[in-house]
């Protein structure tokens, strides 16, 4: 055992040396096939499976190409985002929640973060959809702040410290709505700030984001996601550095402003309780792939996935004392070298014979809950298994 | 803002007494001194009246430098208050009028190096960061090291021997050309100028390295903060986010390190100017202070003293320029 352990961690010059090589080939690769893929807008139009659906992901498999080796991120998640609705995703760090964001913004760290296969379809609202993964950079640029916005969860270092917060704010404006003058962006701006619930509007667009506290500043990173009445707001752990008090706001201001805006939400958290305050459908992912996904009362009142069920045990109950609160054994496999089972296999406690067996296909148990585990094979319809890519093959 | 700098400056002044006296007191001790080695000389002379010791003390007391290290110094200081710098001991002419004579060349020379190296660097060092590991950050990387490792006689030989004995551009060494006499203000101008370019190039060369390696670190590190991210979501596209939000947070920690550079503009380059035969103040300086000439050398120091106490306060009043959060209301 000790043995093992110490060669997994351990790379020799010459394998260091071939994943660099490798690395390098096939990032140029695939930077050649997107430059490929990006000049015909045929080539990053598709259609939605669904009318309704702001976005759907398709199998999606983002991975990184670093110097210990393929890290498979996320491998071939699938879900969607119905329009006018919230959707939880959530999952302990690292399980590719914020990745999947990324990768919809076409924000990944490239060349060594690419999306390898799959399709990212987001909804143009004319019958049409962009298939994410190809669409250029100049598109992207119009679709990002615009139809697509996005709220980081570290307020304190998210807006830009040299400038002043009213320019911050007119600046999307600007770029999404070139036609407009000087006082009409002025205007919109002071507007959002007042719907943000900034009771000082006019001083506070004149100040420098190091005047304003955390609360304060997320209201203005919410201010410039708004601003252009987006389609998707992606609101990536909006309340992780926050404290509780602030976090409510913060949150009952986001679903308030959803209804005003008219938008979808993408509320990525680990936080089970903002989820089951705020979320229409609940996504639930493991160690980059999707293993539970429904409506939140799926998850909360029949959570089936064994994870899931171990999330809903290890939260703290308001007036129900324990000793120590449940935790989930093990750790998340390495993501360099993912085995071909379930992933979760090792750390459950109601493993059974099938287990053994290639990684669950995604299981359908009623018309609107997903699982992936062999508990439920009998149980419902096959929907399919998620396909990673094999990079040799690339 | 007003109070601070006067603040400033009146700390600054008492920095600057400080200073000057602990120079002095060197000064005042330097073993092997112009006034020791005048004593040997007129002792050995034919016929010479007195010893060595007596003539030291003779001249000690002629010189004022017989009343001890802290009278000494208020001594100098009443007399430099009053703007007298009194006259070189080794260049036997008033202190300010060699000064004069050579701090134009070292200046010249700071300055063209300066301008040089900032419109290089600077774009450079930004070019490097935005395409990290790709072909033009590993060769300005090597460039950068090659830069900083050079000796400078090394490189300045070198350049000479491309520039002047193989190709013939620029003369060996020296201020003016053969014919300086016979032309006109304006190519006589121009013929400086000339023999400006190889010490101008070698000084660039040399700085270009360190400045280069510091922007590329800094916009690095800007580049992967989080209110890049907050640009790049917003639609930004990337040459704005580049040279708008980055780079302005880029030139915070770039202001402070150039606003520093204000005395090196004067203190001018002993190696250079001796290599190109420049007649500037870093040759002027060096002999001074070899021959314990007091009044230049304190002089000089003085000089430059003010120059880098004057240089940190007008970093700090940058800052604030550059970072709003430093400003001072």
């Amino acid at each position: 055992m000790e043995e093992k352990k110490k060669k997994s961690s351990y790379i020799s010059a010459r394998e260091s040396r071939r994943i660099t090589r490798f690395n390098r080939k096939i990032t140029r690769k695939l930077e050649a096939q997107r430059a490929d893929a990006n000049k015909d807008p045929k080539l990053y139009t598709t259609k939605m499976k669904d009318e309704n659906n702001v976005v759907e992901f398709d199998n999606m498999c983002t991975y990184f190409f670093t110097d210990v080796g393929t890290v498979r991120a996320v491998d071939g998640v699938s879900f969607e985002v119905p329009k006018h609705s919230t959707v939880g995703v959530v999952g302990e760090s690292g399980c590719g929640k914020s990745v999947t964001s990324l990768s919809l913004m076409q924000l990944l760290q490239r060349p060594s973060g690419q999306v390898v296969g799959g399709e990212i379809r987001f909804n143009k609202g004319d019958g049409t959809a962009y298939n994410i993964v190809n669409t250029p950079n100049s598109v992207m640029e119009d679709i990002r702040g615009n139809e697509i916005s996005m709220i980081f969860q570290e307020p304190m270092t998210s807006l830009n410290p040299v400038f002043r917060i009213g320019d911050q704010v007119d600046e999307v404006l600007f770029l999404h709505h070139p036609d407009w003058t000087k006082e009409q962006v002025k205007a919109r701006t002071i507007e959002m700030l007042e719907m943000v619930g900034i009771a000082n509007k006019e001083g506070v667009y004149k100040m420098y984001p190091h005047e304003l506290s955390g609360g304060m500043r997320q209201r203005i990173v919410i201010a410039i996601a708004l601003a252009c009445s987006p389609t998707l707001i992606i609101a990536d752990e909006p309340t992780t550095a926050l404290d509780v008090t602030i976090q409510a706001q913060i949150l009952d201001l986001l679903q308030n402003l959803k209804e005003k805006v008219n938008s979808s939400i993408m509320l990525i958290t680990h936080d089970l309780g903002v989820v089951a305050g705020m979320a229409d459908y609940v996504v639930v992912m493991y160690a980059g792939r999707v293993i539970e996904k429904g409506t939140a009362a799926d998850i909360y009142h029949n959570p089936a996935h064994p994870y899931t069920i171990g999330l809903m045990k290890s939260k703290p109950v308001v007036g129900h004392k324990t000793e120590t609160l449940y935790n989930i054994p093990g750790n998340v496999p390495n993501p360099v070298n993912m085995p071909n089972y379930c992933y979760f296999r090792d750390r459950c406690e109601m493993r059974c014979e099938q287990c053994n067996g290639a990684y669950p296909p995604a299981i359908k148990i009623n018309d609107t809950h997903v699982v992936s585990c062999y508990r439920y094979i009998d149980k419902g319809e096959i929907l399919g298994y998620p396909k990673a890519v094999n990079v040799e093959e690339l | 803002m007003l109070k601070f700098t006067v603040k400033r400056v009146l700390y600054s002044i008492i920095i600057l007494f400080f200073v000057m006296f602990l120079v002095y007191a060197l000064l005042y001790n330097m073993p092997g001194s112009y006034l020791e080695m005048k004593a040997q000389q007129l002792a050995s002379r034919p016929g010479a009246s007195k010893s060595a010791t007596e003539w030291l003390n003779d001249l000690k007391s002629q010189y004022g430098m017989d009343q001890g290290v802290v009278r000494g110094y208020f001594t100098w200081l009443g007399t430099a208050i009053r703007g007298e710098w009194g006259e070189s001991w080794a260049w036997t002419i008033p202190v300010t009028e060699e000064f004069s004579k050579t701090i134009w060349y070292s200046f010249a020379l700071g300055v063209i190096t300066l301008l040089v190296e900032i419109f290089i660097a600077i774009p450079l060092g930004v070019l490097a960061a935005k395409k990290q590991y790709g072909f033009l950050d590993y060769f300005t990387t090597v460039f950068a090291m090659v830069s900083i490792s050079l000796p400078t006689f090394f490189l300045a030989t070198v350049l000479k021997y491309i520039f002047s004995v193989k190709l013939g551009w620029f003369d060996l060494s020296g201020m003016q050309g053969k014919y300086y006499d016979t032309l006109s203000p304006f190519m006589q101008f121009l013929d400086v100028a000339k023999h400006f370019v190889l010490p101008a190039l070698t000084l660039s060369i040399l700085s270009i390295g360190g400045l280069m390696r510091y922007t590329r670190t800094n916009m690095l590190e800007v580049l992967n903060s989080d209110y890049i991210r907050t640009a790049r979501a917003k639609g930004v596209s990337e040459r704005k986010v580049i040279n708008h939000h980055a780079f302005r947070n880029t030139l915070i920690p770039l202001v402070t390190m150039l606003g520093g550079s204000l005395p090196g503009l004067f203190s001018g380059a002993l190696i250079t100017e001796t290599l190109f035969a420049i007649r500037g103040i870093g040759y002027a300086s060096y002999y001074s202070m070899v021959q314990a000439d007091v009044p230049f050398t304190m002089f000089y120091l003085a000089f430059i003293s003010i120059l880098t106490l004057l240089g940190n306060l007008i970093s700090d009043l940058l800052y604030g320029a550059v970072d709003p959060r430093v400003r001072l209301e």
